[in-house]
Parts: C-alpha cells; sequence; structure tokens
C-alpha cells in the first residue's frame, strides 16, 4: 500500500527574538499511522505541534495539513484536525456531558454526549465535573473532546505524563483504537517504551532539529548494528512487566 | 462527507450557555449580583424609613402623669427613653446621641412658672427642665420647637378666651411619597451590575487564559467575537434576571415605586444592559493587566469603590462638598443611577434621558478604546 502523507511540514522555522525553538524542520505524517515526536523538554516538539495545530505563527516554511495549506486553510484545518494541549483546563463548574455539548457548538457539529463519552468509557462520569476525575478519566475525555468533529488527524501532546502504569495501558488501547478507525495520530511522549510499543513511526527532535525518522524498529536495529550492549543483563521481563502481572491489568479508577 | 456550512451563532450560542450555567454555580456571582443588594436593601430600607426621630431622655425625677409628658408621649416624632441611668442620661447628651434631657415638676410655690398668662386655678402649674447639648444642636433644635407647640396647645386649650395673635390653617396636599427604598433599589442595581461587570468579566477571562481553556477553543473553528460575545451575553442574561428579582423584591415587599409599571422595568432594564456592558469594558482590561487571581481584587476595588461610594448609592451626592462633587459628576455610575431614579419614579423615558445616555456613551467609547490595546487572548 502506498503511504499517503497526510501533514507534509517542510523547512519550518519558529523563532522567539533571537531564540530559535524550531530550526529547519522537515518531516511528513502518512495517513492512518501514530506518528511520535521524540526528545527531551525544550527541543521544540510542542512548539512544532502548535504551529501544525493553526495555535502559533511560524517564522518561515511550508505546511500541509490534509490538502490545506496552513497560510491559508486555517478555518478548514481547525475543522479537520482534534487537539489535545498539554495541560489544558475546561470551562469551570461543568460537568462533562455539559462540556461536550460545549464543544459541539464550537466545532458546529451535533453528537450526544452519551456519544462522546461511550467511546471513552466515560458514561458513567457524565454529571461528574472534569476536576473531579482521575488522571486517566482526565487524558480520556480530553481525547474525547478532540473525536467530536470527527477528524481526520489528533494531536496528543503527552497524554499519558503522570498516569500509572495500567491508566496508561488503557490509553494505548484507545489511541490504537481511533488508530484502527482510520483516523492519524500525532503523539508526543517521554516513554520511549511507549514509543516503542505504540508508534508506527517516530521521528527524535534535538536543539530544534530532526535528528532522524523511522520505525522504532529499524532505530533499534540500527543502534545493535553498530555494537551497541545493555550494561545489564536484558531479561524476558522488566519491572513494569512485574507490577501489571502484580496489581494486574484493570484499570483503577480512583 | 456531507458537511453543514459552520455556525458562529450557533457556537457563540454554546459559549453563553457553558458560561450562564458556569456563572449560575459560582457562589460569588450569586452572592455579589443578588445577596448584597437584598440584604442593602433590607437593611438600609428599615433604618432610613419612618423620617427623622428625636430621642429624650427623661429623667428619673419627672412627672410622668403631667399633662405636658401626656402631650409629648403623643407626639409621633419624639421618642422618650425611660431606662437609662443618670449617669447614662448624661453621657448619652454629652455625646449628642440624645437631644434633650426633661423633667416635668410641679411648680413648687403653684404659679405658673412657663405660662405668662394667668391660668384658671384649678390647672396645675408645671416647670419644665430641658437640658440641651449643642453635641446634638439639630435634633435640640427641633424638640425645642415640637415642645413650644406642645405648650402653646395646652396654653390655648387651658385659656380658650385669650386673644390670638394669628390663625393658622393648615392643608396637607396628596402626592407621591418619595421613599427611600425609590432611591435606595436603583442604587443597589447599579451597584450589583458594577460588580458582576468587573469582577466577574476580570476573573472569567483571566481564568480563562490562565487555565489554557480559551487556547483549547482555538484549536476549533471558534471565532474570536464569538468568545467574547458569548461571554458577555451570559453576563447580561444573569444579571438581568438578577435586576428583574430584585426590582420585583422591592417592588411588592418594600413599596418600590414603579410609575409605569412593565414598561419602567423594560426601561430600566435596558438601562442595566447599557451599564453593564461598560461595567465589563473595565473587566476586560482588568483581565489584561492582571498577572493572576490574586491581583484581581485590588485592581477591581480600585475601579469599584469609588463610584460605589461616590455615586449616589446609598446618598444623595447633592451633601457632598463641591470638589467631591466633580469626582462624582465624572464616574459613569452616577450617571446610570441618576437615569434608573428618573425612569423608576418620575417615569421618564429613556428619551429623557439623553443627556445621561450621552456620557454612558462616551464612557462606553474609552473604555473598550482602553481594552482593546490590554487586552490579552494568551
Amino acid at each position: 500500500m502506498a503511504k499517503q502523507p497526510i501533514i507534509t511540514v517542510k523547512n519550518l522555522v519558529k523563532k522567539y527574538g533571537d531564540f530559535t525553538a524550531v530550526d529547519d524542520i522537515s518531516f511528513e505524517v502518512y495517513e492512518g499511522e501514530i506518528f511520535g515526536l521524540l526528545g527531551p523538554n525544550g527541543a521544540g516538539k510542542t512548539t512544532t505541534l502548535e504551529i501544525i495545530e493553526t495555535l502559533r505563527e511560524k517564522t518561515s516554511g511550508q505546511i500541509m495539513v490534509d490538502g490545506f495549506d496552513i497560510e491559508n486553510g486555517v478555518d478548514s484545518i481547525k475543522k479537520r484536525i482534534g487537539v489535545q494541549l498539554q495541560a489544558a483546563g475546561y470551562y469551570p463548574n461543568l460537568n462533562l456531558s455539559e462540556l461536550i455539548a460545549l464543544f459541539s457548538g464550537l466545532y458546529g457539529v451535533d453528537v450526544t454526549a452519551n456519544q462522546m463519552l461511550e467511546k471513552v468509557a466515560l458514561t458513567d462520569k457524565a454529571k461528574a465535573k472534569y476536576k473531579d476525575l482521575s488522571g486517566g478519566q482526565k487524558q480520556r475525555f480530553s481525547i474525547a473532546t478532540t473525536l467530536i468533529n470527527n477528524p481526520r488527524i489528533v494531536f496528543l501532546d503527552e497524554p499519558t505524563t503522570g498516569l500509572d502504569p495500567q491508566a496508561r495501558r488503557n490509553l494505548w488501547d484507545l489511541i490504537r483504537e481511533i488508530r484502527d478507525q482510520g483516523t492519524t495520530v500525532v503523539i508526543t511522549t517521554h516513554y520511549m517504551d511507549e514509543a516503542e510499543v505504540l508508534c508506527d513511526r517516530v521521528a527524535f527532535v534535538d536543539g530544534g532539529h530532526i535528528i532522524g525518522i523511522n520505525t522504532p524498529d529499524a532505530f533499534i536495529d540500527e543502534l545493535v548494528a553498530l555494537g551497541f550492549e545493555r550494561k545489564k543483563e536484558v531479561k524476558a521481563a522488566n519491572l513494569e512487566d512485574v507490577f501489571i502481572a502484580k496489581t494486574g491489568k484493570e484499570w483503577r479508577e480512583a | 462527507m456531507e458537511q453543514k456550512p459552520y455556525s458562529n451563532i450557533k457556537a457563540t450560542l454554546a459559549i453563553a450557555k457553558a458560561s450562564f450555567r458556569s456563572i449560575i454555580r459560582s457562589p460569588s456571582a450569586v452572592v455579589f449580583s443578588l445577596a448584597f443588594p437584598l440584604i442593602f436593601i433590607t437593611v438600609f430600607a428599615n433604618i432610613g424609613g419612618g423620617g427623622p426621630s428625636v430621642d429624650v431622655a427623661v429623667s428619673k425625677t419627672c412627672d410622668t402623669n403631667n399633662v405636658v409628658y401626656m402631650a409629648l408621649k403623643k407626639a409621633a416624632v419624639i421618642h422618650l427613653i425611660t431606662n437609662q441611668t443618670t449617669e447614662q442620661m448624661n453621657t448619652s447628651l454629652s455625646r449628642g446621641d440624645i437631644a434633650a434631657v426633661i423633667d416635668i415638676k410641679k411648680s413648687a410655690d403653684g404659679s405658673a412658672a412657663y405660662s405668662p398668662m394667668p391660668g384658671p386655678p384649678q390647672m396645675s402649674s408645671t416647670v419644665l427642665n430641658v437640658q440641651y447639648s449643642n453635641a446634638s444642636a439639630q435634633t435640640g433644635g427641633l424638640f425645642k420647637s415640637i415642645l413650644n407647640n406642645v405648650l402653646y396647645q395646652i396654653n390655648t386649650m387651658m385659656n380658650p378666651k385669650a386673644a390670638t395673635v394669628a390663625q393658622v390653617h393648615e392643608t396637607t396636599i396628596t402626592g407621591r411619597k418619595y421613599k427611600y427604598i425609590d432611591f435606595l433599589l436603583p442604587g443597589m442595581l447599579g451597584f450589583s451590575l458594577l460588580s458582576s461587570g468587573v469582577f466577574g468579566t476580570a476573573f472569567v477571562f483571566l481564568s480563562l487564559r490562565l487555565t489554557l481553556v480559551i487556547k483549547r477553543f482555538f484549536a476549533t473553528p471558534v471565532k474570536k467575537y464569538s468568545i467574547v460575545l458569548g461571554e458577555m451575553l451570559a453576563r447580561i442574561v444573569f444579571s438581568l434576571l438578577g435586576a428583574v428579582f430584585i426590582i420585583m423584591v422591592g417592588h411588592y415587599i418594600f413599596g418600590f415605586t414603579l410609575i409605569h409599571g412593565v414598561v419602567t422595568v423594560l426601561n430600566m432594564l435596558v438601562l442595566c444592559t447599557i451599564g453593564l456592558i461598560i461595567f465589563m469594558g473595565f473587566g476586560f482590561v482588568i483581565s489584561g493587566i492582571a498577572k493572576n487571581e490574586s491581583s484581581i481584587p485590588p485592581i477591581s476595588n480600585i475601579i469599584t469603590m469609588p463610584q460605589f461610594l461616590l455615586s449616589g448609592t446609598f446618598f444623595s451626592t447633592s451633601n457632598f462638598p463641591l470638589w467631591l462633587q466633580g469626582i462624582s459628576k465624572v464616574l459613569p455610575l452616577t450617571y446610570l443611577n441618576t437615569a434608573m431614579r428618573e425612569v423608576a419614579f418620575e417615569g421618564a423615558g429613556l428619551g429623557d434621558v439623553t443627556h445621561q445616555l450621552l456620557i454612558l456613551a462616551a464612557w462606553f467609547v474609552g473604555i473598550y478604546a482602553v481594552a482593546v490595546r490590554t487586552f490579552k487572548w494568551e
């Protein structure tokens, strides 16, 4: 199957005064994949993401999102994407149903709250306030709001940060489901085990540059081929596997 | 996939609905807009009612069966205090808390002590000792004239044959009484709109900005003006419902005058909307210049306190010294209050308060010119 690029970024530059946050970045995201942007804090991941999401102005470069140029297609792009921001809050004093109603008004689509909450298994929390949800529930709710407009692409900025292993796995399943239904997913994360099992392809970003783009497997094989060895002997399981084995896969609500 | 055209109106209404729900669930909004005005109205309407009252202490040695005492007791304005000790009376008098201390006694020598006219032999003559204080010169003076009036009436009753120098014919016209509630309620409405407009708007936009709610909105196709209009719409609807409630309580419980009934209420609501839009402008400016939520109350108080005190909210500005009147003549709330009182009590239409409306329009232009420059989205 020929891979169709749904996002094309060419020579993207973002400067804040003298500081260059994003320095000549180019990459493509293919339709229907989970694409990971990996890199240390301050590498320019979030800035790149927010420029593609039309939330920030670029300094120079060219970006196409689902056939629309970021220069003149902002409104069309906004209708085709779903965005989860790092640490974004929700309108105060409203319950989840009311928040979904608000967002469906903002996107101009008719969806029922139940329909959206069902996708992220939060129907029993319909009357709860966002601030009263657990970390994992908050992230799942955030993802529900990105799906309201039935987007072609969703952007998830560090969705699993701060979650316990069960909640993290639960979110991975949800993200895979979204991909399997035909939506392209662009994700940033600091967890390499997560990128390894979740992402179809990853790009490493550092100092505003892209250092490499490939599948996680190809990157690992490449490093091993160079003669890399782990200091500690690799065992058939790691401590996280032990954690899951001992505490169960079942996801804790509280 | 077929898509409906995007509706900015729908988006605006979605924000208005969300904002309205949020406002009615926020305790501070309800307290400021409804509870405070109603508490003020209840307290001040009861203090201010009943016209002037003169407190007079009655000495322990006073003859309470005396005809003069009886007459004073019947006088509506005079409030006789009998339960104070002599020391308390002296303190009260020297502080000006009471107008006078009276002591009424039968004259020892049997001759009329007060009346210069010779009375019939059966009339018991009376000695009246009245102590005044320069600390309560005003009420003291009032008491003095009431006392003279009472004594004159007693004397004419006792000496009907005495020649009268002048005859007094008294008539009272029927008029609409300008009650204190008629003054107070429009001021309270203005206060409610001022706090809701300034504090509420500033808090909402700052917190939506700081918690990145607005940033998340920007990732949807919503327009900036939809966000502003939606928020304003919600606050206007909430404040107008509050205003209707305050007017109804004022009218049915405290007898607030609504000269043309429903029309007057509608005119008042139009004025409320105009005032609120201007006050929200201050809120927009504050949300832009405040760095965090804790800097909002001090800045907001700088805007609201002077208007609260100087715009004729509780008492008329005409008692102020001229320089202070100068300040109150600049503040927008002064004109909103005046216009509201004209409409409610005098039955003026909006066309009769064009002077006030023009000054409010000038404030509107000025404050929104500043708001456009200072307002921050991120």
